[in-house]
């Protein structure tokens, strides 16, 4: 079967190397995707553009200027009020990644090695609450959270606190907590998929030769599952810092992050040149962070090996 | 009935076939043997139509198939994968093919029981696909295309997903059913036993050409070349130098063996005065005691391996260059031969061929 | 160390779950509690907010424009899907990464600029908001799921399978109603159901592109301002729970049925 399985490898390589056959095969493969790919570029690629053209221009009342300008990024990045929600949204995002990832590895590493036969059954589970209506899971945490809430007053009962905290709602963490449950789905599922793929014969050969449970983990396991963690930073990280529903519902004053800036550009102050700005600027700089995390976070891997 | 004209099969700049000429005869159990990547799986594909040659042409009953798809093609083929439809169950599976036909009922119900009835599949036909074991797969696959009556059926690899005991047991079922059905059986294969024991005739393939096309028997005994001879299983291989050559034979100078006279084969091509004499391990037999034979040798047993049945003794001969492989059956004791004892081996000229390097 | 890992790793994916369903349970909790306040002690049980439900005609309203969209968006982003998963599985061209990059894009995106990068353009064409352009909006967000699992569904898929079905006679559209539909429908119909709860749950990019239009999700923001009309929200909010429950179920029962026919497949050749 060996032989016969490396013919077909072999077989597939030279197909690879063939010009006529990959150009039918190309020109096939192109007009398929073609619809998709149209509907792409219509609906992402050109409105991307379209924004990113909008923040270099201004708002005169109903028209606007097309007259290139930074004006508004200077707006965006340095008036106090917009600096503070970027600065906030970064903070929240950040918070919001490492601890999902964090919470998310051991779920996954007990799914992936000692899920058994049930592993399809637990990822099912834990993808269930994930496809239940956002915005009343994060109405659920405000009832959870607030002043008469579930969780004032079991803490009430138990008598660990005296009178209601207010301290629980309204404010950054509240932010977090909501959204670190919102996403733990998009934190566990490629970290189990990339632990899945860990050869077990791999972390065998380390304790084989003298790395005891730790070590092993430390030196095979976690740098192999790397890909994972880092996708499940990026598809936390990036999305979280535009959040809207979770900062308008449980933010409160101090918990407001820089889409319902967005929003308000596009919506009430018809401001759509400094909206842009907002947009273009949140991507690049959460890009920024979302870069720098990857390469901190290899690093330390790296160290730990 | 098969004829393969100069087909060439390129991908960019590799040559998955080269010139490849071959008439394969009505009725034929023909096998395509050589390693992987040697180019018998794309002329395979290439006479089911999956594959068009780069130049060439192929003919099915004196027809061109130049620009006939494989739907058209009077070919039906067991895929490698058996490639059974799993949304089907085995005689959905079966009556395929001749859903097209529009056939009437009965008659196409008859036809599946007959295809599975020859397959020993007779009462499964309402199982379904998933719940089948490989070797009723591999049974599917093969009712799945007789049924169609095809003037060729194609097999690529079709016992290398079983067990050597299933493999050994299909081996001869396959044979049974070739002549009890009596269409052009192609078989592509890189085990040597399943071509030997199954075929009618071989082509053995190596990088893109056909390097000898004969019966099982005559590839064995008398291949063209030292590659033919190696993968076709264990092989002396003795320098020699040609004193004569007279047309049909060659006389050779061997150390160790002497003068031999010994057939040319077809395809041989001479290379100068060196040749090669090779000998296969078993046609050197063990004289024991006061045995003789017309033809010996003797030697000194250097090495000893046990294969239960038989055993493999490394016998240095005083001046030949490199130590002589022997297979002898252990009925004499071959097994508890001493290193270091001397014996004798006797051998019959006709087992020494001259072959190219 | 091994031995506490193995003890204390049962008792975190517990809590773990605890965590997650905590506050969708509370949702069904408070849905037949007679107080409007969602507090405990429970004062009562009733399902008096549920029979609110059929009488408003609002709910009525968003329920059925939702129901609309979410067909229209789960059918499109399928089609859309299946092109796109089949050119990827099936083909190699020039291009494919970052083809397969931008289709994928939505997934990582922040939502709310995907939704104002749509709203610009729409404007600007001078398109008028309505359920439309909200389909529109549901489509582009469904795809790269709907691209992950059809492309699950088609890995798996032997070529050999069509080639057999060529070998027997059959011609190429033959092939693919006879060998590739049937062999895709799990994959194809669990991406349906994935697309629709999808856009059923969807707000944001209702909430930019649907002007004066409600889908339910709209019409749930709008009630959250008002503490009182928080029970039939709840209420309403358990019977979204509960259909996207089922219809993930179907889904996934589809997505294995799927997969252990391609699994089988793969051992068989293996």
């Amino acid at each position: 079967m060996t032989a016969a399985a490396e013919g077909t490898a072999a077989y597939r390589e030279v197909r690879k190397n063939a010009k006529p056959l990959l150009q039918s095969e190309a020109s096939r493969g192109l007009a398929l995707v073609s619809p998709t790919l149209a509907f792409a570029v219509i609906m992402l690629l050109v409105p991307i553009l379209v924004v990113i053209a909008h923040s270099f221009w201004t708002q005169n009342y109903l028209t606007v200027d097309y007259t290139f300008t930074l004006e508004q990024y200077r707006i965006a990045l340095t008036e106090p009020i917009y600096r503070d929600l970027l600065l906030r949204s970064l903070f929240i995002s950040f918070s919001v990644s490492v601890l999902t990832v964090l919470l998310a590895y051991p779920i996954a590493y007990y799914i992936s090695f000692h899920g058994g036969r049930r592993k399809s059954l637990w990822l099912f589970l834990i993808t269930i609450p994930f496809w239940t209506s956002y915005l009343l899971r994060v109405m659920s945490w405000k009832v959870i959270l607030g002043y008469n809430g579930v969780l004032n007053s079991g803490l009430l009962g138990l008598g660990i606190i005296d009178e209601p905290s207010t301290a629980l709602l309204y404010n950054s963490s509240a932010v977090i907590i909501t959204l670190t449950h919102a996403w733990a789905a998009f934190a566990i599922l490629p970290i189990f998929v990339s632990l899945e793929k860990v050869d077990r014969t791999l972390i065998e050969a380390a304790t084989d030769l003298g790395d005891g449970p730790i070590r092993s983990f430390l030196r095979v396991t976690l740098p192999l599952s790397m890909p994972g963690v880092i996708s499940a930073l990026l598809i936390v990280m990036i999305p979280t810092v535009g959040d809207y529903v979770t900062p308008k519902l449980v933010g409160g004053k101090d918990g407001v992050m820089i889409s319902n800036a967005i929003q308000a550009q596009f919506g009430k102050a018809l401001n759509w040149p400094l909206g842009a700005a907002l947009s273009v600027s949140t991507m690049l700089v959460v890009s920024a962070m979302a870069a720098a995390s990857v390469l901190l976070l290899r690093l330390l891997v790296r160290r730990a090996r | 009935m098969i004829e393969i004209r100069n087909v060439t099969r390129t991908y960019g700049p590799f040559k998955a076939l080269d010139d490849a000429n071959l008439t394969i005869k009505e009725g034929e159990f023909f096998s395509l043997l050589g390693p992987s990547g040697c180019g018998k799986t794309t002329l395979l594909r290439m006479i089911a139509g999956f594959d068009t040659p780069t130049s060439g042409s192929i003919l099915i009953d004196g027809q061109p198939m130049g620009g006939t798809p494989a739907n058209r093609r009077p070919t039906n083929m067991v895929f490698q994968s058996y490639a059974i439809f799993p949304h089907l169950n085995v005689e959905q599976n079966v009556a395929y093919g001749l859903k097209r036909m529009k056939l009437d009922a009965s008659e196409e119900k008859r036809r599946v029981e007959e295809a599975l009835a020859m397959v020993s599949l007779a009462g499964l036909g309402k199982r379904g696909a998933t719940e089948l074991s490989g070797g009723q797969r591999q049974r599917v696959a093969l009712a799945r295309a007789l049924v169609m009556r095809p003037k060729v059926l194609l097999l690529d690899e079709p016992l290398s997903a079983l067990d050597k005991k299933l493999r050994e047991q299909m081996q001869v079922e396959l044979r049974r059913l070739q002549q009890a059905v009596g269409i052009t059986f192609i078989l592509v294969t890189h085990d040597q036993y399943e071509a030997l024991a199954m075929s009618d005739r071989i082509a053995v393939m190596f990088g893109g050409k056909i390097a000898q096309v004969a019966a099982p028997k005559e590839i064995y005994q008398r291949p063209v070349n030292r590659q033919v001879a190696d993968f076709l299983g264990g092989m002396n291989f003795i320098k020699a130098e040609i004193v004569d050559d007279a047309g049909t034979s060659i006389v050779v100078d061997t150390l160790g063996f002497g003068r031999i006279k010994t057939d040319k084969p077809a395809a041989y091509v001479k290379n100068g005065s060196a040749a090669t004499v090779g000998i296969r391990p078993e046609r050197l037999r063990v004289l024991w005691d006061d045995a003789t034979a017309k033809h010996e040798v003797a030697g000194k047993v250097v090495a000893r391996h046990y294969f239960g049945e038989i055993t493999h003794l490394i016998v240095e001969v005083p001046g030949m260059d490199k130590p002589l492989s022997v297979t002898e059956t252990n009925d004499f004791g071959a097994d508890d031969l001493p290193l270091g004892a001397t014996i004798r081996l006797g051998y019959d000229p006709d087992a020494l061929v001259a072959m190219a390097d | 160390m091994k031995s506490l890992l193995n003890r204390w790793l049962p008792v975190y994916a517990g809590l773990y779950i605890a965590f997650l369903y905590l506050p969708v349970l509370l949702l069904p909790i408070f849905s037949i509690n007679t107080s409007a306040v969602p507090k405990f002690p429970l004062s009562g049980y009733t399902l008096k907010w549920y029979e609110e439900l059929p009488h408003t005609s609002a709910l009525l309203d968003a329920a059925w424009n939702s129901l609309i969209v979410g067909i229209a968006a789960s059918l499109l982003a399928t089609i859309l899907g299946i092109c796109a998963a089949r050119a990827i599985t099936r083909y190699r061209f020039p291009g494919r990464r970052p083809i397969n990059g931008l289709i994928m894009a939505p997934l990582i995106l922040p939502e709310i600029i995907v939704a104002v990068s749509m709203l610009l353009v729409l404007q600007r064409m001078g398109l008028g908001l309505t359920l439309f352009t909200v389909v529109l909006g549901h489509v582009l967000i469904c795809i790269p799921y709907s691209v992950s699992v059809l492309t699950s569904g088609f890995e798996g898929f032997d070529r050999s399978l069509e080639e057999a079905s060529a070998d027997l006679g059959e011609t190429a559209w033959g092939t693919f109603r006879r060998v590739t539909l049937p062999m895709m429908a799990p994959a194809i119909i669990s991406s349906l159901l994935v697309s629709f709860t999808i856009s059923l749950d969807d707000f944001i990019m209702a909430f930019f592109l649907a002007g004066t239009e409600t889908t339910l999700p709209i019409y749930i923001w709008g009630q959250l301002r008002f503490a009182a009309k928080l029970p039939s929200v709840l209420a309403l909010g358990t019977l979204l729970l509960v259909g996207s429950f089922i219809l993930l179920t179907i889904a996934e029962v589809l997505r294995r049925r799927a997969e252990r026919r391609t699994q089988t497949m793969g051992m068989a050749i293996a």
